[in-house]
């Protein structure tokens, strides 16, 4: 167990985990975000949808600290977070994928998987400098966990492979694995089926669910395919310009009129 | 008996994690280190050790340690002319001031030296990257330089400027000064690079090594899985320089004997380090004992060839040099980019297939 779970042992499925209020970002003239508010439970699947450049991403960067909102504020596990780092917010156990993949392209599957482990291992300096003993015993123990991953996700046979030489939907697989790879209570994934076929996507869905079911992770999911979205996810925000127009189920959204308006193009007034 | 992977199976993860997975490569280091601590210290002689044994193991050193910063860890440095530097003064000042410390020990507290300086002067990386990085790390070569010559502290108020080692010895062999033997000399040198190559081995392998690599290839997304930017490029700093520091105690003490700060640790020998790493590889143990033993051979070769079978005088010998060795690096950087690392590896996975390739 390390500090992210023992943080948020204290949070029972369906309850709340993470708190956005009245967040709004801007870039110079940019409004990225304009007072968006809702909050995300425990356990389950909450997709963040919206055309482009709704501020999707940019919600998921303020929520692991990448992005600092000008106005509002973000509670996770109970406490008010207040200027940490996004390094600090990792150990917190928010892990995330990109938008546009992030790998660290020199290195092998397996050791982008490692890093991703990096909250997990704690062995100092000279003990790694040596080797045998404490680094080694932690190095083989997380090893373990990472294989577990790589079973998981059906890559066994990529495992020693530079990740720069995967194709696309390989890579965003790994992606995935190295941010399940820090058992993560909270995962953000950002458009995790982009560019994929239906095959690939019915595949990417699968591990989702079986993320969330298996190892009782809460996810944030951004996503543009409204068929997978409505399938795998158990509540929605709708953001448009910057600004939340929906909040709901499945059911709920589909029936909003709003939500229907920004998609079907409705000129704003 | 064929080199194959076939047949030797890792049945658990240590076994897959070790330096060298395959049987016939471990038992060929085995050889190489049986060769070079029982073999040739019977065979060399001062001309072997002064031009291409103790330079060799020195600059392996210090390429190693260049290797971590900038190979493994993506920041560019062309400080290591003055991180010799720092190496030389601490091992000189440590010796002049307690004469009855053991020089093992005087070599590893200038390393330690260096990797406190190091870490200083790698400060800016956490704001800066690349090229300004570069450039940062080019203004402490020439002000290490310049304090070095300018205060006379540092080289104990003597009067010729320079500095030079007295003598001191281990188990009664002299391993410094005048009286010091080639074999011993060799010696000691080889057992260091030999624990500092076990040690960046075991660096690189395990989570720092990732985070450096991390940093090197994304920092952003390293820093948000939880890779911490600051204690990761602070001890990518640490390290290096602290192997370059023993690489520099080491240049100064066993090798020189004596030195003048411009003449031995100017920018030249930051480039030369650079291009030991660029040629053998960046992000590889084995490309920095291969660059730094290219690097090395290459010139005396060419100096042997041109002076001593062809009888040119030695100031053109000199020139031409420069323009091979200039050549070769440009034809590297263009042909291999992934230096001799890279070439080694290629070569072995098609033996590896020898000799049934398809
Ligand atoms: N770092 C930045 N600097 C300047 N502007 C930015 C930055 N990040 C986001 N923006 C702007 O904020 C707005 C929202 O961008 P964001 O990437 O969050 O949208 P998105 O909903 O993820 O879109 P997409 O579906 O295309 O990924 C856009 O207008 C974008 O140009
Ligand atoms: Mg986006």
């Amino acid at each position: 167990m390390n500090y992210g779970t023992k943080m948020a042992s204290g949070i029972e499925p369906g309850a709340e985990l993470l708190r956005i209020e009245n967040i709004s970002l801007s870039f110079g003239g940019v409004k990225a975000l304009t007072d968006v508010s809702f909050d995300i439970q425990r356990g389950e699947v909450r997709a963040i949808i919206g055309p482009n450049g709704a501020g999707k991403s940019s919600m998921l960067n303020v929520i692991n600290g990448f992005y600092h909102p000008q106005v509002g504020e973000v509670w996770y596990c109970g406490e008010k977070r207040k200027g940490i780092k996004p390094h600090q917010i990792a150990h917190q156990g928010i892990a995330r994928t990109f938008q546009n993949i992030a790998l660290f392209k020199g290195m092998s599957t397996l050791d982008n998987i490692m890093t991703g482990r990096s909250t997990h291992m704690s062995a100092n300096m000279l003990s790694q400098a040596i080797w045998r003993g404490a680094a080694e015993k932690e190095e083989i123990k997380n090893r373990r966990y990472v294989e577990e991953i790589i079973d998981f996700l059906e890559i066994q046979s990529i495992r020693k492979t530079p990740v720069g030489r995967l194709p696309y939907g390989l890579q965003k697989r790994v992606e995935l694995g190295r941010a399940l790879a820090a058992e993560p209570v909270l995962l953000l994934l950002d458009e995790p089926m982009a560019g994929m076929n239906v095959e690939e996507k019915e595949d990417m869905s699968r591990f989702i669910l079986d993320v969330q079911s298996e190892f009782g992770t809460t996810i944030a999911i951004i996503e543009h395919d409204m068929g997978v979205v409505m399938d795998i996810s158990d509540r929605l925000v709708v953001l448009d310009y910057g600004k939340k127009i929906g909040d709901g189920t499945p059911e709920e959204i589909r029936n909003n009129q709003a939500v229907i308006d920004a998609y079907l193009g409705v000129p704003h007034e | 008996m064929f080199y194959r992977q076939a047949g030797d199976f890792k049945t658990t993860y240590r076994d897959d994690i070790q330096t060298f997975p395959l049987k016939q490569d471990r038992w060929g280091y085995y050889i190489v280190l049986a060769i070079a601590f029982l073999v040739v210290p019977f065979f060399i002689n001062d001309y072997w050790t002064s031009a291409v044994m103790l330079p060799f193991l020195i600059y392996a050193i210090a390429s190693l340690g260049l290797n971590i910063l900038t190979g493994y860890c993506g920041q560019v440095s062309l400080g290591t002319g003055g991180f010799l530097a720092v190496g030389a003064y601490a091992c000189y000042k440590i010796m002049t001031a307690f004469p009855d410390l053991n020089i093992f020990i005087v070599v590893l507290l200038s390393g330690v030296i260096t990797a406190a300086v190091g870490m200083l002067f790698g400060i800016p990386s956490l704001r800066i990257k690349g090229f300004y990085l570069a450039v940062a790390t080019l203004a402490a070569q020439f002000f290490l330089v310049w304090l070095f010559n300018k205060v006379p502290w540092f080289y104990n108020n003597s009067a010729s400027g320079q500095i030079s080692a007295p003598e001191r010895s281990m188990f009664g062999f002299a391993v410094t000064g005048p009286n010091a033997d080639a074999p011993v000399r060799y010696l000691f040198c080889l057992t260091f690079l030999v624990l500092l190559a076990w040690v960046a081995r075991n660096l690189t392998r395990g989570r720092l090594g990732r985070s450096w690599m991390a940093i090197r290839d994304m920092d952003i997304a390293a820093e948000i899985i939880g890779v911490n930017p600051l204690k990761s490029k602070l001890s990518a700093f640490a390290v290096s320089s602290f192997f370059i520091g023993v690489a520099g105690a080491l240049f100064f003490s066993v090798y020189l004997g004596a030195v003048e700060v411009g003449e031995a640790f100017g920018i030249t020998q930051s480039f030369l380090v650079l291009f030991m790493i660029i040629i053998g590889g960046l992000g590889s143990i084995f490309g920095s004992f291969a660059g730094a033993a290219f690097l090395v051979l290459v010139p005396v070769l060419l100096k042997n060839i041109m002076v001593n079978w062809l009888g040119w005088p030695t100031d053109i010998a000199v020139h031409i040099e420069f323009m091979v060795v200039g050549g070769l690096i440009v034809l590297f950087l263009i042909a291999e980019p992934h230096g001799l690392a890279q070439l080694w590896r290629l070569a072995k996975d098609k033996f590896l297939l020898w000799p049934f390739p398809h």
